[in-house]
């Protein structure tokens, strides 16, 4: 890849957001391509958040929440895993890489795990090369062309 | 050279073109005519379950919809090799014929009748539908449109949507009919029965009392020696829904009776790259160019092929009408491209009396309207008798039913080639040396395909109006000196 | 009152809208009476060169439908905006694609490969493909341009209104109709209009259980659904969740078959497909990744169904090429 990755990752306020600071605070180093967004719970991501994400320039899209049972609102995380699931399959048909998208368990205490999981999901991202949805998706010279 | 331009032909601007050359004796040298639209149906179905495919098809025409939605569905019972019960048999071709009646009328009157009911020589202003109400009044004008929604009704009651219909599946029909339902469709079809014979009438009064008119017919612009294309039944009387496809040369002789997956064994399409439809033929005698004749490779597909390779009509009016018409026309086969007219009008009978013998089924209103496939998927084709023309639909899946493949031989693309030939002739006959080109010249082209009710113009068929035809004269260097426009 | 000035096209269409229109029955006869019909390819009589003519912004109102899939399309869709007041996208493929616009999950080289080339009946050895510019003997032949995807209506020139549908119910379409007559204040601008604010499902009269589980995705190949019991409930998938009402319930209702979409999106949804996976996913009956794979993998193509009708508008828009 002749840039950095551009990663967008949705933590869960409650864990993960947690864990992502308890990196942050203990001075471990990990990929600085990542942005973190924190939501409430895994299980509020809309799935249309990943996609738009995707479309408007990430090359890989990082979910985390809390691991299974330990869900602040007791189900969220397993709706996201369903939807995740789901969407992986479906973007396959869109010529997606499907490990451009990732799920993960992250608790409050494990700053280690995410500092490792987001370096290994940044290196993967960086193997699938740039994804540049926007501009790969601009219509080619004589399509859709705006008039002089 | 001389290249004159008709674009657009028919009441599609943009949706078909036609460009004639001439020579520097200023006659026709040659002719092409081009389809400007793909969408693509064949690669976009692939991958998609094969029971979706007959929800999908019909967006191929929304004109003639069910055809799609019945070759779909026949091909879908071929890939899970499951034979459907004969109410949804019955129930799928009640439903496809109130396509027939709903086409054929919204043809003939709209598009047709004006050039023969007003003369083709009349008043261009009147030379439509309302034209046609004004002669025959108003009464009957309103008729005519109560004859087509009868179509689409019947069409409704007894699937449940008419355009872009979603009643065929894997097995079968959706849903049942109810004793409600059969009613009104029988009622429908009654009054459609009454329509098809008063329209006969009236080509029968205007038409074929009027010697100008049958000179036109008869006379040697509009005549095709094209082989003939159709669905045939066990008895080879005309059948739309279901049976094989029969084909009959130039002459008369049955030269193919091909069932659905036979049809690769049969015919063949060409591509030419200044058109997005392709040209089919009959393998038997390969691509041999837009020519007449018995060694050609030309067919047609028509209601007037679909009569011609036919020994009678299946119901009994239509029958009788039927020979009617062969006695007048001086035997089988019947080339005369304008007779088209006659023939839609033959089938619209038969089409409602058809949906009355089905409606009064003993069996239409029973519950038993599918057969559950456990079969595992594979490879089907599918053929029905579409208003335009036969039409082929092949699917290949896998194993869990997706589709793999798919190809389609539509309609109005079986006729490509016999369009371009009667356009052909048609101009040649007009466009002579020290002849000034004129309206007239519009007028004739414009009848020698209209009569194939071609459905990239998906030729409509309720309100007023006609071709609109431009014709550009361009000089050799592609200059234009003249256009004629009619209005 | 003066009578409004109206256009109808169809772009990349079946016609089948038109078709909608002309349903409307005797009423179009009010039309008659209420507007002059400058354009309308599929049932009058009409040339480029009279639209070209007209001033700009002469047309009062255009229903605009069809997807734009070639510079034809392209061509008169931007013609059609210069010379119209108002400009509605009419049905599904301009609202959102619509079902040509499944193509966009291949490359164009493919499908016209596919088409021309590979197709069983098609006997082509060398390989021609339709281009726009063909050299023959006497002189040149010019077809469309074939775009490598299809667009919506609004991708390509400024709408003012949706009409949703494949095609839009003809009552519905009346009301529009009737409205655009009227003389009433239109709407705000961008509005969809001839359909509810409500999900299909809000107005499906089919029996819904409240706590929804799906164990197992089923189709209709293999199964007789009951004719009273939501479809989801059956485990058949039905777009009714992220789907805009106002069709008359003609699939689930009439049909007794499952909604494929054709709508398009309820107010505050902005993918189609995306909604569905997000409103879906979560009625899966397990929380084990294999077994929800094991259940997914029952519906591989979950692109093609919840993108039916609207693959242009999604957020992916087409198969990365
Ligand atoms: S929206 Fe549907 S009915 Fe209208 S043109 Fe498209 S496919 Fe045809
Ligand atoms: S999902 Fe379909 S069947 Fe169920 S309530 Fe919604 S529209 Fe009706
Ligand atoms: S039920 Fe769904 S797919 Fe069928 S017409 Fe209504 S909105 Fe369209
Ligand atoms: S609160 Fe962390 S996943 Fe629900």
């Amino acid at each position: 890849m002749n840039r950095d990755p551009k990663i967008v990752a949705f933590l869960c306020h409650w864990c993960s957001y947690t864990g992502a600071d308890l990196a942050g605070t203990s001075r471990v180093k990990y990929s600085p391509h990542v942005r973190i967004i924190r939501i409430m719970c895994s299980g509020r991501i809309d799935t249309a958040f990943v996609l738009k994400a995707l479309r408007e320039g990430a090359d890989g899209v990082l979910i985390c929440g809390c691991h299974p049972g330990d869900c602040h609102y007791q189900s969220g995380n397993d709706k996201a895993l369903k939807r995740h699931i789901m969407l992986k399959q479906m973007i396959g048909q869109f010529g997606v890489e499907p490990e451009r998208i990732r799920l993960e368990w992250i608790s409050a205490s494990e700053g280690d795990l995410f500092a490792k999981i987001v370096d290994n999901f940044t290196e993967q991202v960086k193997n699938l090369g740039p994804l540049n949805w926007k501009e790969t998706m601009r219509p080619k010279s004589g399509e859709y062309h705006e008039q002089t | 050279m001389k290249k004159i331009m008709i674009d657009p032909i028919t009441r599609l601007e943009g949706h078909g073109k036609i460009t004639i050359f001439l020579n520097d004796e200023g006659e026709v040298a040659n002719t092409y005519f081009s389809i400007p639209e793909l969408r693509g149906f064949e690669k976009f179905l692939e991958g998609r379950p094969v029971e979706e495919a007959p929800r999908i098809v019909p967006r191929i025409c929304g004109v003639c919809p069910a055809c799609h939605h019945m070759a779909a569905g026949k091909a879908v019972d071929a890939v899970y090799n499951v034979e459907i019960p004969s109410t949804a048999k019955k129930l799928r071709e009640l439903f496809f014929m109130g396509e027939f009646i709903h086409s054929h009328v919204a043809h003939f009157y709209a598009l047709s009748a004006p050039d023969f009911v007003m003369g083709p020589g009349s008043d261009k202003a009147k030379r439509h539908i309302l034209g046609i109400v004004e002669k025959v009044g108003l009464e009957i004008g309103q008729k005519v449109l109560t004859y087509r929604k009868h179509g689409h009704e019947i069409m409704k009651r007894v699937g449940g949507k008419c355009t872009h219909p979603v009643y065929n599946v894997p097995g079968g029909v959706s849903r049942p009919l109810s004793e409600e339902q059969r009613a009104d469709v029988r009622k429908m079809a009654e009054e459609c029965i009454e329509l098809g014979q008063f329209s006969l009438k009236l080509f029968e009064d205007v038409v074929l009392k009027n010697s100008a008119y049958m000179d036109l017919i008869t006379g040697p612009v509009y005549r095709l020696h094209i082989h003939n294309m159709g669905l045939v039944d066990e008895n080879n009387k005309v059948n739309f829904y279901d049976g094989k496809v029969r084909v009959v040369d130039v002459k008369g002789s049955e030269i193919a009776k091909y069932s659905p997956q036979e049809y690769l064994d049969n015919i063949e399409e060409h591509v030419e790259s200044y058109s997005y439809l392709k040209y089919p033929y009959l393998k038997k005698f390969g691509w041999t160019g837009f020519n007449e004749g018995e060694e050609s490779g030309v067919y047609h597909s028509t209601p007037l092929s679909r009569l011609n390779v036919a020994d009678g009509m299946a119901t009994p009016l239509a029958q009788a009408e039927y020979e009617k018409f062969y006695d007048a026309v001086g035997g089988k086969p019947c080339d005369m491209v304008l007779a088209m007219h006659w023939a839609r009008l033959i089938e619209l009978l038969y089409a409602s009396e058809r949906a009355l013998e089905l409606a009064v089924d003993e069996e239409i209103t029973s519950p038993d309207v599918r057969t559950l496939p456990t079969e595992t998927p594979s490879e089907g084709i599918g053929i029905v008798e579409a208003q335009r023309g036969t039409l082929t639909h092949h699917y290949k899946t896998d194993k869990n039913g997706i589709i793999t493949k798919a190809n389609l031989v539509v309609g109005t693309t079986n006729n490509n080639s016999a369009i371009t030939m009667s356009i052909k002739k048609a101009a040649a006959s007009l466009i002579t040396k020290g002849k000034e080109i004129d309206d007239e010249v519009l007028n004739m082209i414009e009848m020698a395909f209209r009569a194939y009710d071609p459905c990239f113009s998906c030729a409509t068929h309720s309100l007023p109006g006609h071709m609109p035809l431009q014709v550009t004269f361009l000089n050799p260097d592609g200059d234009t000196f003249k256009v004629l426009t009619r209005s | 009152m003066s009578k409004l000035n109206l256009g109808i096209y169809w772009a990349a269409s079946c016609g089948g809208c038109d078709v909608a229109i002309l349903d409307i029955h005797e009423k179009i006869l009010d039309v008659n009476d209420a507007c002059r019909i400058h354009l309308w390819p599929i049932a009058m009589d009409f040339k480029y060169e009279d639209i070209k003519e007209l001033e700009d912004s002469f047309l009062d109102v255009t229903l605009f439908n069809g997807a734009i899939r070639n510079s034809e399309n392209e061509e008169l869709a931007r013609l059609l905006r210069r010379k119209s007041k108002v400009m509605v996208s009419f049905g599904s493929c301009a609202h959102t694609g619509g079902i040509p616009a499944l193509a966009n999950l291949y490359d164009k080289t493919d499908l016209l490969n596919r088409v021309y080339v590979e197709s069983e009946s098609t006997v082509n050895p060398e390989k021609i493909i339709p281009t726009p510019k063909t050299e023959v003997e006497e002189s040149c032949l010019e077809i469309p341009e074939f775009y490598d995807r299809v667009y919506s209506l609004a991708q390509v020139v400024d709408v003012d209104y949706f009409v949703p549908g494949c095609p839009p119910n003809p009552e519905r379409i009346w009301e529009v109709l009737e409205l655009i007559i009227s003389g009433k204040e239109l709407p705000p601008k961008g509005s969809v209009i001839g359909a509810t604010n409500k999900s299909l499902c809000d107005e499906c009269e089919r029996e819904k259980k409240d706590d929804k589980k799906i164990a197992e995705f089923r189709r209709i190949d293999r199964m007789i659904p009951d004719p009273e019991i939501c479809f989801l409930d059956q485990g058949l998938i039905c777009l009714g969740p992220v789907t805009r009402g106002g069709c008359g319930l003609q699939c689930v209702k009439q049909s007794a078959m499952p909604c494929r979409g054709c709508y398009g999106l309820p107010p505050d949804i902005s993918d189609q497909g995306a909604k569905m996976i997000s409103s879906l996913a979560p009625l899966i009956d397990s929380n084990d990744p294999d077994k929800i794979k094991e259940i997914l993998d029952q519906q591989p193509d979950l692109a093609g169904y919840f993108y039916r009708f609207s693959m242009s508008e999604s957020y992916l828009e087409r198969k990365k090429p």
